[in-house]
């Protein structure tokens, strides 16, 4: 017992490196918001581009959205960090580790949110174009709220599964929770540091699936 | 000029001259002429697959028609150059199955197009919203989601819709198809307010009282083409195509 305390929740270790992961607890929390909004803002303005049905358009946006849902994050990571540099491009690993996460995300939520426009039934353009509104005004006022809505559970999945892949940034050196966490470990030879990680995670991403849950019901019936 | 001598010389609300058009190889619409007066109700009849409800989405560019002339108030409806947002403001169009947009109030359904296309300011949307749920009866359900309210509250709060825009003429595509039986008396007691107070319509439907009531012209549609046309009353007591007659047989009792 003393050991398992020693190793996992040694007081001294815990103190130290604290403060560097709380400093990692704020890089995920910035990521994680800035990849879920311009991910799923992204994501749903390409729903929106092949709403319009352009052929080259809508090829080449499935082509991205099946690419960046096939290839494991991961790989797309290191690939980006140790191949621009090569071509002159320099980002840091919190730019790569944005983009990319990013990237997949507005793939994933392309398809949820195209298959949520195209579950509104056709009854809704037919209303909305019968009353003066144009294409894109239907689109954007009567369509993409009720596709949204449809979408909010699986939506809310993607979201939550890709703020907890800020994990792999930890490969590339950036100082999210994970990051600070091993760097901790590999100093102090003691796995309290991850042990703190883990709580950190818990308590970070613990309340934001109750908020999803809450999401869900709120917009289970429409209009309620 | 006097109104009514402005009136007698303006030209008809809806003029469809030779409208044709084909789903695949199958042509539902074979030629069809039709005038509606301003301040007429024609009501049209048919069998189901008799290119009733496709004609008068041709009417307002749902369907694209195939060939033909369509003119509102004489202006053209049909043509390369049309603006057909433009137009369809002045169409009122009524649906089987009500289309209300399910997140939006009754209030905000019926504000959306004079928001969004009349570009209106929202206190200015928001009462004549109010004004046109009031005449269908439903300003108290002006926060109400669609949800919430019975069929015949549903297809009213698609009428209010439509009239807020205050079109020429309002098309009504099996406005009560959908309903209940006891929430019918609703929707065509409205629909007969309207005609009292003027409006031009273009009725499909079945409710064969309704056309005895409120219709000055009835027509009777089949296969594509316009059989028979006249006043309720020719058509219902002495219809002349044998067509119409079996077909009003199979509806003796209902109306």
């Amino acid at each position: 017992m003393e050991a398992f305390l020693d190793t996992f929740f040694n007081g001294a270790v815990l103190a130290r490196y604290a403060p560097s992961i709380l400093q990692g607890v704020w890089v995920t929390v910035l990521l994680s918001v800035l990849i879920v909004v311009s991910g799923i803002v992204g994501g749903a303005a390409l729903a929106c581009l092949r709403a319009y049905r352009i052929r080259p358009l809508s090829a080449l946006i499935v082509i991205y959205a099946d690419m960046f849902r096939a290839l494991p994050p991961l790989v797309l990571i290191l690939l980006v960090f140790f191949g621009l540099p090569n071509l002159g491009i320099l980002l840091s690993s919190s730019t790569v580790l944005y983009l990319i996460l990013t990237l997949v995300l507005a793939a994933f939520a392309e398809e949820i949110v195209w298959a949520g426009i195209t579950a509104v039934p056709k009854g809704q353009w037919e209303a909305s174009r019968s009353t003066g509104l144009g294409f894109t005004q239907t689109l954007i006022w009567v369509i993409l709220p009720q596709a949204v809505r449809l979408v909010i559970p699986p939506l809310t999945n993607r979201a939550i599964a890709i703020t907890k892949m800020t994990a792999l940034g930890m490969v590339i050196g950036v100082p999210d929770i994970l990051g600070q966490a091993t760097t901790a470990q590999s100093f102090s030879a003691n796995a309290s540091p991850l042990m703190l990680a883990a709580i950190a995670y818990v308590l970070l991403f613990l309340p934001l699936v109750i908020f999803s849950r809450w999401l869900e019901t709120r917009f289970a019936a429409p209009g309620v | 000029m006097t109104q009514a001598a402005q009136e007698a010389v303006a030209p008809p609300t809806l003029v469809v001259r030779g409208l044709r058009k084909s789903f695949g190889s199958e042509e539902v619409l074979q030629g069809i002429d039709l005038t509606v007066a301003r301040r007429e109700l024609v009501f049209v009849l048919g069998p189901s697959g008799s290119g009733k409800s496709t004609m008068l989405r041709c009417c307002n560019r749902l369907e694209e028609p195939d060939a033909g002339e369509i003119t509102l108030e004489g202006d053209p409806v049909t043509g390369p150059k049309v603006d057909v947002n433009q137009l369809r403001r002045r169409m009122g169009m009524v649906f089987q199955a009500f289309n209300l947009y399910p997140h939006l109030s009754a209030l905000s359904n019926v504000t959306l197009a004079l928001r969004k296309v009349r570009g209106l300011p929202r206190p200015e949307a928001e009462a004549m919203g109010l004004t046109a749920l009031d005449r269908v009866g439903l300003k108290a359900k002006a926060a109400s989601y669609p949800a919430h309210l019975s069929g015949g509250q549903q297809q009213r709060v698609a009428i209010a819709r439509a009239l807020a825009l205050e079109p020429s003429v309002m098309l009504f595509d099996e406005p009560t198809s959908a309903l209940d039986p006891e929430l019918v008396g609703d929707v065509l007691a409205v629909m007969q307010d309207m005609k009292a107070q003027g409006m031009t319509m273009l009725v499909v439907s079945h409710e064969m009282k309704f056309a005895r009531d409120a219709a000055d012209r009835v027509i009777f549609m089949d296969a594509g083409r316009i059989v028979e046309q006249g006043t309720p009353e020719q058509i219902f007591e002495t219809p002349h195509h044998e067509r119409t007659q079996t077909f009003l047989a199979r509806f003796s009792g209902r109306g």
